[in-house]
């Protein structure tokens, strides 16, 4: 009952590598084609920004040129008229105006475009509640859906799933179809036209977002972090604070960016809950429309201004922003 | 430093058990490792003993104090990680004063000690790097620093070298008995490695299905294991088990070979089989011997397949399907597969275990 076996495989050591590591010429076209895919991308979704920021600066006579004018000179009168109350000057006012030595650079600016400063527009006081109401509520909804993440995430709760379904539940509602409902609540609490209503509003509709989104990137943070903190003789809390709260940056930075963004941006419930006392910049935009005529350039204006501070956060988050968008792609 | 107890200790997640109720008492000093394959409880039990889990019954006394629902950070004890738990945004130094800082230690006391242990760990040149440049064994270095930087009253290691790369595992594990030997301190370390359990425990505490199988010293639980769990579990291979019948003296194989039973157990098996009766018979590979020439009380077996192993050569020897054994044998012995050989067995070295309820028979101490 013997048996033999035979050697198969090299009969010499192998020492040589014939592997090639190398792009192959056809795959790094590939990657060229790329990047000049995403750049035609990225260019086709600038457009619009780039069209408002001309027509920001372009004299009202020339906003609606046929055809469209790419070269001009810029002047402030889009602007100038956001942040003004004006009035047109008959021919005989303007040229008795244009002698008076007293004019500041505002009043010249509009003298050109034929146009009198009377008083200054309740915009800039509506940017300040806009920043107010979007800043207060992101902050807010971000701390509590922090702590309550955290509890999702690392505690035994009882019916965690249904909890967690419900609080996304709030999202499956059109704001519309809520709207009058808040509406009448609102009137009788004495929250219309109040801060304190709009910041309460957008922190419980961001707060299942952040709740969510939050959870993930918790659920990501291994615990011995924190069990190590805990037999290193520090309470719940100071884990938290000290190992889970660092780590937490980039979902953090994520979502303070995501509701930043809604709140700053939402129009329906501002447009109805809000008159003079809070109102915010989304729903006033649409009403600057001007005495003679739509006035485009200072519509522009507005919602040029308007992009600034969330570009401005979206910047200064970018290196968290990153990794937190792409979160959950990758598994480590 | 400290002694732990458990008294009826025991966790249950919903109806399960995870660990049974058990007693243990941990000596002062004493380096203990519960051993036992994944899932049997033994992690489970170390982190009740760390208050990271709570127990569902039962009382935990460290020194004599009740701990049993005092917070993990109250009880004065280490707790080594598998995968280091060593925090990623903080530089190695910030980690292992971290736990010092906890106590509000002063700035210059924590430098004074943070120095003393990377000395004794020689880790100085990692100060200042983060954890993440670090290879698997550094920072494991640095968990133990951190561990070691309160002296604590016990450590608590949940398997510290089942992420380290091989060659860096031997080392390690030189090191933390030398650690423990200078340090004095008591120890608990969860592994599923029997060769590391027995390479470091003064005591190991075997667990399967959430009990514990047996506790006692290397020596005792490879040599005399409680019941078949323990024999199979220790040692690689672990003991050779051969199911037969018992009569008058007499072990008798499955294939009909009679091996005549040392002296000294016929009281205790006769006793325990009434005299005849099936039996388990257990022998570690170094146990048998194999001869060519068939002389008194040998087994008869076909040599089924031999490996080398440098140092030896492992024989398997195949004395009537399904039973194969495994026996250890000199490295230049060389034989054929098929070939037909004897084996004799170290009287010493033979063990019976019940057929039914799995446990050693014991002899009478004589």
């Amino acid at each position: 009952m013997t048996t033999t076996f035979e050697q198969t495989g090299p009969r010499t050591p192998v020492v040589e590598s014939i592997r090639v590591d190398k792009l192959s010429p056809r795959s790094r076209l590939a990657g060229r084609a790329r990047a000049i895919i995403a750049t035609v991308l990225a260019l086709i979704s600038l457009i619009p920004v780039f069209w408002i920021i001309r027509t920001a600066f372009i004299p009202l006579n020339e906003v609606t040129a046929i055809p469209p004018k790419i070269i001009f000179t810029p002047s402030l009168e889009g602007l100038v008229g956001l942040l003004t109350d004006d009035r047109i000057l008959s021919e005989s006012a303007l040229a008795a105006k244009r002698n008076d030595p007293n004019l500041s650079f505002v009043d010249r600016v509009m003298l050109n475009a034929g146009r009198e400063v009377v008083g200054s527009s309740p915009y800039a006081s509506q940017l300040v509640n806009s920043v107010v109401i979007a800043g207060a509520s992101t902050i807010l909804s971000v701390f509590f859906g922090l702590l309550s993440a955290y509890a999702f995430s690392r505690f035994n709760i009882p019916g965690a799933g249904d909890l967690l379904f419900f609080i996304l539940s709030t999202r499956m509602l059109p704001p519309v179809v809520v709207t009058i409902p808040i509406f009448l609540m609102y009137r009788s609490l004495g929250l219309h036209d109040t801060h304190i209503g709009l910041i309460l509003l957008y922190t419980v509709f961001n707060l299942s977002f952040s709740v969510w989104l939050l959870k993930g990137f918790i659920d990501e943070i291994p615990r011995e972090y924190e069990e190590a903190a805990l037999v290193d003789g520090y309470t719940r809390l100071q884990a938290f604070r000290k190992i889970v709260l660092p780590q937490a940056l980039t979902g953090i930075a994520a979502t303070t960016v995501f509701c930043l963004i809604f709140a700053w941006n939402e129009y329906a419930f501002a447009l109805m809950l809000t008159s003079q006392n809070a109102r915010t910049a989304p729903p006033a935009i649409p009403s600057i429309l001007g005495s003679g005529g739509i006035e485009w350039n200072t519509i522009a204006s507005g919602v040029l201004i308007f992009l600034i501070p969330v570009v401005i956060v979206t910047f200064a988050l970018r290196k968290y922003l990153l990794r937190g968008v792409t979160f959950g792609a990758i598994r480590k | 430093m400290a002694t732990i107890e458990l008294i009826q200790v025991e966790k249950k997640f919903g109806a399960n058990y995870a660990v049974k109720p058990m007693d243990l008492t941990i000596r002062d000093g004493e380096f203990l490792v519960l051993l036992g394959p994944s899932g049997c409880g033994k992690t489970t039990t170390l982190r009740m003993i760390s208050g990271l889990e709570s127990v569902t019954a039962g009382c935990i006394k460290l020194n004599g104090r009740d701990v049993t629902w005092i917070h993990p950070s109250q009880r004065d004890i280490a707790f080594v990680f598998q995968f280091f738990a060593l925090y990623p945004h903080m530089t190695v130094r910030d980690n292992i004063a971290f736990p010092l800082q906890a106590q509000q230690v002063p700035r210059a006391e924590v430098n004074r000690r943070v120095d003393e242990v990377v000395k004794l760990l020689q880790i100085e040149h990692l100060l200042n790097s983060r954890p993440g440049a670090l290879s698997s064994g550094d920072q494991q270095r640095v968990s133990l620093a951190r561990a070691l930087v309160r002296r604590p009253a016990a450590f608590l290691m949940d398997e510290p070298l089942g992420a380290l790369d091989a060659d860096y595992r031997e080392t390690m594990r030189a090191e933390i008995k030398r650690l423990h030997i200078d340090q004095h301190a008591t120890s608990v370390y969860v592994t599923h490695d029997q060769i590391e359990a027995m390479a470091m425990g003064d005591r190991i505490v075997v667990m399967s299905a959430a009990m514990v199988q047996q506790v006692g010293t290397p020596a005792e639980v490879y040599y005399d294991p409680a019941n078949l769990f323990v024999a199979r579990f220790i040692g690689s291979p672990g003991m050779n088990l051969i199911r037969g019948q018992y009569e008058q003296g007499q072990f008798i194989f499955p294939r009909g070979d009679r091996y005549t039973v040392p002296a000294n157990w016929r009281p205790a098996l006769d006793k325990a089989l009434n005299g005849a009766g099936e039996v388990i018979l257990g022998f570690r590979p170094e146990s048998g011997k194999v001869e060519v020439q068939q002389t008194d009380n040998l087994i008869k077996a076909e040599v089924y397949a031999s490996d080398m192993h440098g140092g030896f050569s492992m024989l398997h020897l195949d004395v009537g399907a399904p039973n194969v054994v495994h026996i250890r044998a000199n490295r230049d012995t060389d034989f054929l597969m098929g070939e037909r050989v004897h084996f004799g067995l170290d009287p010493a070295m033979v063990r019976f275990f019940h057929p039914q309820s799995e446990l050693a028979i014991r002899r009478e101490e004589n």
